[in-house]
C-alpha cells in the first residue's frame, strides 16, 4: 500500500499571446511535498518551456504559508535571469498581507487583477 | 453558546497530524464566530510555529512530540506549543526584510507569526512558544 500522492496537475497553464497565465488547482499552498512539486512545475515553464513571461493568478487560493513564498522568489529571479517578468495578481486581502508583511511586495510585481496583470509586461 | 474551550493537544513531529489539531482549532473558532480574518491569521500563525516545531525544533524525529495547549474565548485564542528540540534564540534569527535577506528561500515564518497575531512570545530555550490573537477590531489594518 502506497499513501505517496499521484502526480497529479497542480497548475492550469493558459496562453495568452506570449504570456503564461498560470491558476493553481488548490486552494491551500501548504505542504511541503506540495509546494515543492508546484514549484518544480513553475521552473520548468521557464527552463524546459522557455516562457518568460509568467502571469501568476492566485484567485483560487485561499491559503497559503510561508513555505511557498520561498519558490515565488527562487521563480522571480529565474524568470529575470532571462530578462523576463514575473507578475502576480488576484490575491486575497490576507494573503497579501502575507506578502507585505514580508516586505515582498516592494521585490515582486503584484496588481489587483489579471486584466492589470496582463497589461504589466 | 459561546463559552470557553480549552484542550491539550501531543502529537507526533508529522506535519499530517499538525494539520488535524489545525483543523480543530478552526473549528472551534468559527464555533466562537471569529471572523474569517481572524481565523485566517490564526490558522497562518499555527502553520508557521507548528511547522517551525515539528521541522526545526524536533527535526522530524517521529519520537519526538508537539504539545499543544490551547484557549478559546469569546475574546481571544490562547495557545502554546512546545517542542522536544533544542530551542532557539529568537534574536539570532536574521530581519528577513533586510535587503540582504529579502530574497532567501526561508525565515520569514516568524515574522508572520509576530504579523498576524497580538503577541507572540517565546520562553524556556526557545523551544516554547505562546501566542495570542484578541478577537479583532480588524477594521484597522
Amino acid at each position: 500500500m502506497s499513501s505517496q500522492p499521484a502526480r497529479r496537475r497542480r497548475l492550469e497553464v493558459e496562453d495568452i499571446g506570449d504570456i503564461a497565465v498560470v491558476n493553481f488547482v488548490d486552494k491551500k499552498i501548504l505542504d511541503e511535498q506540495n509546494i515543492q512539486m508546484i514549484g518544480d512545475d513553475l521552473f520548468k515553464l521557464v527552463d524546459e518551456l522557455g516562457r518568460h513571461k509568467i502571469l501568476l493568478n492566485f484567485g483560487n487560493v485561499e491559503f497559503m504559508s510561508s513555505a511557498a513564498l520561498g519558490k515565488l522568489i527562487q521563480l522571480n529571479k529565474k524568470v529575470q535571469a532571462v530578462k523576463g517578468k514575473l507578475v502576480l495578481c488576484k490575491i486575497a486581502k490576507d494573503i497579501l498581507d502575507v506578502f507585505k508583511i514580508t516586505k515582498l511586495d516592494r521585490v515582486l510585481t503584484i496588481v489587483p487583477n489579471e486584466q492589470a496583470g496582463l497589461q504589466a509586461f | 453558546m459561546d463559552s470557553d474551550f480549552c484542550a491539550e493537544v501531543t502529537i507526533s513531529s508529522d506535519l499530517a497530524e499538525a494539520r488535524r489539531v489545525q483543523e480543530m482549532i478552526e473549528q472551534a473558532l468559527v464555533a466562537h464566530n471569529y471572523s474569517e480574518h481572524d481565523i485566517f491569521s490564526i490558522k497562518l500563525a499555527l502553520e508557521e510555529a507548528l511547522v517551525n516545531a515539528i521541522k526545526h525544533g524536533n527535526q522530524m524525529d517521529p519520537e519526538k512530540r508537539v504539545y499543544i495547549t490551547y484557549r478559546v474565548t469569546h475574546q481571544r485564542f490562547d495557545v502554546r506549543i512546545t517542542d522536544e528540540g533544542p530551542g532557539f534564540n529568537p534574536a539570532d534569527v536574521p530581519d528577513p526584510t533586510d535587503p540582504d535577506n529579502i530574497e532567501r528561500a526561508c525565515g520569514r515564518g516568524l515574522l508572520l507569526m509576530r504579523g498576524f497575531m497580538t503577541a507572540v512570545e517565546f520562553h524556556g530555550r526557545g523551544n516554547i512558544v505562546t501566542m495570542t490573537k484578541t478577537r479583532g477590531n480588524n477594521s484597522d489594518d
